[in-house]
Parts: C-alpha cells; structure tokens; sequence
C-alpha cells in the first residue's frame, strides 16, 4: 500500500506540471492565437462600432428606456439590467411573490402605452443571462406604436423596419423567429435619424 | 408545444444515437491502447510525457494500485488549484484585478472542479482572473473528465478479462484520452465556437458607449477553449456567471444545438465501447435504449410542463409558456431539452435559469441527478454508475428465479452487490442528510432565495447537484457563504471519489473470476425485458428514495402553483 502511495508521487507532480503547461496554457493560448487569426471580430467580442467608437456587441443585449427605441427584455444583470460584466437570471420561482409583483408592474405601464392588447410573455419576463440581445416579433409589433408616436413617424414605416429586422430560424426546429434590439434601434436611427 | 419543438427533441436524439458507434469505435482504440491516427502527431508528446514523469505505460495495476494513483494525482491537482486561486491577486493574466480567492471559496471551487462537478458558488466574470480560468480552471475540466473515462475502462477490463488482476495503468489511460481524444476533439470545436462568436482573447473586458449613451463594460475572455471541453467533458463550469445562457458562450440556435449534443456525445460512445469490450455490442445497445427511455420521457415532461407556463402569470394576463429566465433566441423547447440533457449527464452547463422553471419542470433536472446521473450521464461516470444498477438489476433477477446471477460473462456475487450498494447509498446518504442539516441551521436557512416550498427545493437542488457532481443549480441560492462552500465542496468530495473507489473493487472483483459462458438458463440481459427491468430497477432504487424529499419541494411548490398560492 505505501509502496504504491510513493510509486504515484512522482508521476502526479510531474503529470500535473506537464497538463497544467499544455492544458493550461499552451492550449488556450494556441486557440488565442488561432482565433485572432482566423476569426478577429467574434474572438474580440463581436463588437459595432460607430465611427470607430463601440457601441455594443452584436451579441450582447443593452438597455433602451427612452420611446424612440424599441426595449429590450427587462433584466436581472446587475443593479440596473443589462450589465454585461455581472450576467444574471431573476432565479425567481414560479410561486415567487416578488415575480408576480414584478410581472403585473409591468405589465401595467406597458397596457398604457398599447391599451387593450396581449402582453407578450418575453415582454414581462427576464432572460436567464439579463443580456438577451433578442425579442420576439410579437414584442416588438407590439411596440410600434408608441414608437411611430414618439419618432412623430407614420406607424406603417416603422412596422416595415421591423418586419426587415426579424431573424428567422435557422431550421424548421433550429432557433426561434426574433428580433434584435439594437440592430433594429440601429435602423431606425438610419432611417429615421438619431433623436 | 409545437411541432418543431418535438421536431428538436426526437432529431437531438437520433443524432446521438447515430453517434454512438463512431465515437465508441474510437474509445475502444484507447481502451485498447492500440495506436490512432493521431499518434503520429502526438505519439511524442505521450511519450516524452511518461518519459519526464517516471511512468512505464505497459505496467498493469491491481485495482488498489490504480485507485491510489487515481487518488493521489487528483488530490496533486486539488492542491495545484487551490494554489492559483488563493494566489491570483499576485498571478500574472489579471488585467482586472481581481482579489485572491478567499479559503473557503478556493477550498470549494478547487474539489469542485477536480471532481467534475464545477458547482459554481461565484459569478466568474466577476471573481476570476483570465489566468485563473485557463490554468487553474480549464485543465481539470480535461483531468476530471480524463479520470473518469480512466475508471471506466478499468470497470470494463474488469467484466472483459479473466482471472487476473489486472486492470490497466491509470496515467496511460488518463494521458491517451486527454491526448488523443479531448484534446483534439476540443480544438476544432472551439475553432467552431470562435467562428460563432465565441469570444478568445485575453483582454478581459472592452468599454462600450450605448445608443441611450451610458457606458456599458462588456465581459470577454478566452472563452471558447475553455467552453469546449466544459460541454464536452461534462463539466459544466461556464466562463460567465450565466453559463450557457451568457450569448458569449452559447451565441445561436446552432451553438446551442452543438453544445447539447457534445455533453451526450463520449457519454454514448461509451456505450457502445462497453459492448465491444465484453465481446457483445447488444449489451451496449441495450444499455443505450434504457438510458433513451428515461431520456425521452424527462424530456417530454419538462417540454410540456414549460409550454404550458405558469397559471400565476397566466391569471395576470401573460400568455403562453414560461420565458422567466430563458433567452429567446432558444425559446422553450431547445431550453428544456438542454435541462434535461445537462442533467441527464453530469454535466451542469445551464443554457435557462432552472430556479424559474415551472415546480414540475424544475423538478425532472433534479429527478435526473437523483437517479445518479446514469441517462447516459457524464463521461465515464455515466457508464460505471449506470453499470452499478445493471450489477442490481442481474442480482433481483437472480433472485426471481433462484440461479446464480450473471452479468455478460461474469457470476455477481455478495462481494459485487455490497459494493455496488455501498456506492449507490452515498447518494441518498449525502443528499438527504445534507440537505436535512441545512434546513434546521440558521446558516443554511438563510441561503434561499426563494420563500416557501421552491427554498427548500434550492437547498435541496444544491446537495443534489453537488453530491451528484453536476453543478447546476437552483441559482437563487446565496452558496457563496463558509457554510455553503464548506459542506458542497464535502458533498462533492464524497459523491466522486466514494463512489470511484468501490466501482474500481467490483473491476478488481471481476477481473479475477473465471469466465461463465451463457447458457440457456441465463437471464439475457438484452432484449425488451432486460430494458425494462433495468428501467424499473433505477426508477425504484434511484428514485424511490428521494420521492418523500421531491414532495416537500417541487410537488408542494406544484400544488401552491396551481392553487393560485404566492410566497
């Protein structure tokens, strides 16, 4: 028993020294090197830029409050949603008080700006990273109005935006048909000017 | 539930099952040690390493001799991680300046990762350094999963060889598959993950000025090396708080897809590898068809329970199915099934929030780990778990019909039912008493999240998890407390390597005894009741134990769900 104990220290440090160099190390650094290569703008963060200045990544969800913009989903990443350094889920349950609480406030002040028609779910609830880029068509149909008002822009012109911005799966059951928030508040700012 | 929902689910599973074979005839070479193609690229690198570290590939173990090197070179790496973390404010590779990991935190996550578990109690793009991921993180994300399919094939070599004790030697087996099968595997998969978006670079955040104008500071890394062999080993320990849902390390609907299938893939060409080293790949294919069932049925229950949401938010006007906590670019079918999938395996990757399921679809995830992870489960920890329950299974048929019972070609005796028991009783033992203590401690009572019966269900979820190895969880918990770390990180400890080591004795048991040809009295251990009996005998013994646990939490929180209940 000791026998074998002291046959496995050296190939333990050993190994562990050589893997922590390969595995550690020279693999990700090799894949470092191959994906700046090979690959720059998604192994840098898939970044849009304006005039050289970075204003996000096609990836990564931000937070719109202002009417001219179409919003995002609300979000649990940080104290004020959408911090892409603290990602995060609500991690409310389904009996949760506070979910229910949280989910009828919203659902309040958006009735007002579009009286009378269904919320849609992904509208009210919060996205499992809080960075969810995407919404669905529906929610952003359903922001059209209050848009079109605040842009002073007929509403059909910004329906059209939006119709241009869905994502449509990749396969019939690959993906899901979604709308990306700051590519389309991108395309209204081009069509219809910053504000 | 839609028809490209059902379409996802049954195609992820004919892939998988198409991909049993090839990946199996693979380990099967490495089983064998017989040379791949790849050696003659890596072949050097094999070598030279045996040659620096004093080890002679060819010498055969008994399974005392291969559990202790097991055990002692886990603990080298143990130690190696607790030694990067608790010196990272000092390490180079942190361009944001994180602190050292404090003790308790450094204790966890180190067993954490060494027992392929990457139980998280930290949020990593706040909390680790990028040299922290690469070298403290990611290597055992190949060693634990290495160690794994090791005590595999020692199992196998137990049922295949015959009278003798010899089962192999552990640092060639950990060297030829971390070599000439994670390795390579995992550097064209993170080339795909890149091409995707997958960031790898080793600046560790870039500055963002918003279209509103406020300042957003973006997380990036060497993500894609290290999510590679996170999925594909079955480890699950994400670069970023939000694992697999974080759009950095999950980006589309095809990543996702990709990811689903790599947790499963080693996991079902181990299958088909057991098959082949027995002498019969039916009895792999058998195995395979039980794991689908309880697959399948996981799945279909998780799906539905999402589609159909929550009547709380139903009652205030949200239609449709549950969105709390899932991205829309998967939606609900590609969320549930990844549920199932990473609990299915060890694996623990999360690509939803499982806290925010609904009570019964966060209860199938749990359900999966309390089964002990054995639908196809993690890479070689699925197999030898799922072995223990087949080892059971010959063992209650014996008794049926009063005969000796065999299991392909070897007699199970006392000796291998007591062990086989003795590992399968850690589970429960660790789980339920765990979770018990920390429901009467005011330490463990001040960690959920969530009030009424979904707190005792994110207790319950995190002794599950940790004991289980997976490392999902119920992610409301605050696990980031001495308690907390203290007693997952010993869950974790005891549910990896008390299991490992009576699963390497019954590979030694067997390893000796004389072959016992089939004949036709035997009971076949495959064909449909086999399955069956195999699937009754997981469900009772997995299962049973953990029903009244299951009713305090997800049952009730069902029951308050549906009868209108807030807490």
């Amino acid at each position: 028993m000791l026998s074998d104990l002291a046959s496995a220290v050296r190939p333990a440090l050993v190994l562990t020294l050589l893997f922590a160099a390969l595995l550690g190390v020279a693999y990700p650094l090799t894949l470092t090197g191959l994906g700046q290569a090979l690959f720059p703008a998604q192994a840098n963060g898939s970044l849009i830029r304006d005039n050289g200045k970075v204003v996000g990544s096609g990836l990564i969800g931000q937070s719109f409050a202002s009417d001219v913009y179409f919003h995002g989903r609300p979000s649990a990443a940080g104290a004020d949603g959408y911090d892409a350094a603290a990602s995060a889920g609500s991690n409310l349950g389904p009996t949760s008080l506070v979910l229910a609480g949280r989910v009828s406030a919203d659902i309040k002040s958006l009735s007002e700006t579009a009286p009378g028609r269904p919320v849609p779910p992904d509208l009210v609830t919060t996205s499992a990273s809080g960075l969810d880029p995407h919404i669905s068509p529906e929610a952003a149909f359903f922001q059209v109005d209050r848009v079109a008002e605040a842009r002073n822009v007929p509403q059909a012109d910004v329906r059209l935006v939006v119709e241009q911005a869905i994502e449509r799966p990749l396969a019939s059951f690959l993906g899901e048909p979604r709308v990306h928030v700051l590519r389309l508040n991108r395309s209204l700012d081009a069509r219809f000017g910053r504000q | 539930m839609t028809a490209s929902g059902w379409a996802l689910i049954l195609l992820f599973i004919a892939i998988l099952a198409a991909l049993a074979k090839p990946i199996g005839l693979w380990l099967f070479a490495l089983y064998e040690g017989r040379p791949t193609p790849l050696h003659r690229f890596l072949g050097p690198v094999e070598r030279g390493f045996y040659r620096l570290a004093g080890i002679d590939p060819t010498e055969e173990q008994g399974w005392r001799r291969y559990a202790l090197h097991m055990l002692l070179f886990n603990l080298a790496l143990l130690l190696f991680t607790y030694a990067v973390l608790r010196l990272q404010g000092v390490l180079p590779g942190n361009p944001r300046g994180f602190d050292a990991i404090g003790a308790d935190g450094a204790f966890n996550a180190a067993i954490s990762f060494t027992t392929n578990t990457n139980w998280q109690w930290y949020a990593g793009e706040a909390t680790m350094s990028n040299l922290s991921q690469m070298l403290g993180l990611t290597i055992h994300n190949f060693l634990s999963a290495a160690t794994g399919i090791a005590v595999a094939f020692a199992l196998f070599r137990g049922f295949a060889r015959r009278e003798t004790n010899a089962l192999g030697n552990f640092w060639a087996d950990v060297t030829r598959v971390t070599l000439y099968l994670l390795l390579p595997i995992c550097i064209v998969y993170a080339l795909f993950l890149i091409a995707n978006g997958v960031p790898q670079t080793l600046s560790s955040s870039v500055d963002a000025t918003t279209l509103e104008g406020a300042r957003q500071t973006i997380a990036l890394g060497p993500v894609a090396s290290q999510e590679a062999i996170k999925l594909l080993g079955t480890n699950g320990g994400g670069f970023f708080n939000a694992n697999s849902a974080h759009p950095f390390e999950n980006p589309t609907a095809l990543t996702n897809f990709v990811e689903m299938l790599s947790i499963l893939a080693i996991g079902v060409g181990l299958t088909w590898c057991f098959g082949k080293a027995v002498g019969d790949t039916r009895q792999g294919w058998a195995i395979l068809t039980a794991m689908g069932v309880l697959f399948l049925a996981g799945a279909a229950i998780a799906y539905w329970q999402e589609a159909a949401g929550n009547p709380l938010l139903h009652q205030l006007g949200v239609a449709g199915g549950n969105m709390e906590g899932k991205e829309v670019r998967f939606g609900i079918a590609a969320s549930a099934l990844f549920a199932v999938v990473t609990t299915a395996a060890s694996c623990g990757a999360v690509n939803a929030m499982h806290d925010s399921f609904t009570a019964l679809g966060g209860l199938i995830p749990l359900f999966n780990m309390q089964l002990g992870e054995v639908i196809v489960g993690g890479v070689g920890a699925g197999i030898y778990g799922f072995l223990l329950f087949a080892i059971l299974a010959v063992f209650v048929a014996g008794l049926m019909v009063g005969r000796t019972p065999e299991y392909v070609g070897k007699k199970i005796e006392a000796r291998e039912v007591k062990l086989a028991v003795l590992a399968i009783a850690v589970l429960p033992l660790v789980i339920l008493g765990f979770t018990a203590l920390a429901n009467v401690l005011p330490a463990g009572l001040a960690g959920p999240l969530n009030k009424g019966p979904h707190g005792f269900s994110e207790i319950l979820y995190a002794f599950t998890s940790s004991a289980g190895n997976n490392g999902s969880a119920f992610a409301g918990l605050s696990a980031g407390t001495p308690f907390y770390n203290r007693l997952t990180g010993i869950a974790m400890w005891l549910g990896r390597f008390f299991v490992i080591v009576p699963v390497l004795a019954i590979a030694g048991s067997l390893a000796a005894k004389r072959h016992t040809p089939a004949t036709s009295g035997s009971f076949p251990t495959t064909g449909g009741l086999w399955i069956g009996l195999l699937i009754g005998i997981i469900l009772i013994l997995g299962g049973l134990t953990f029903l009244p646990s299951l009713a305090l939490g997800p049952v009730a929180d069902h029951l308050a769900m549906i009868d209108g209940r807030l807490f």
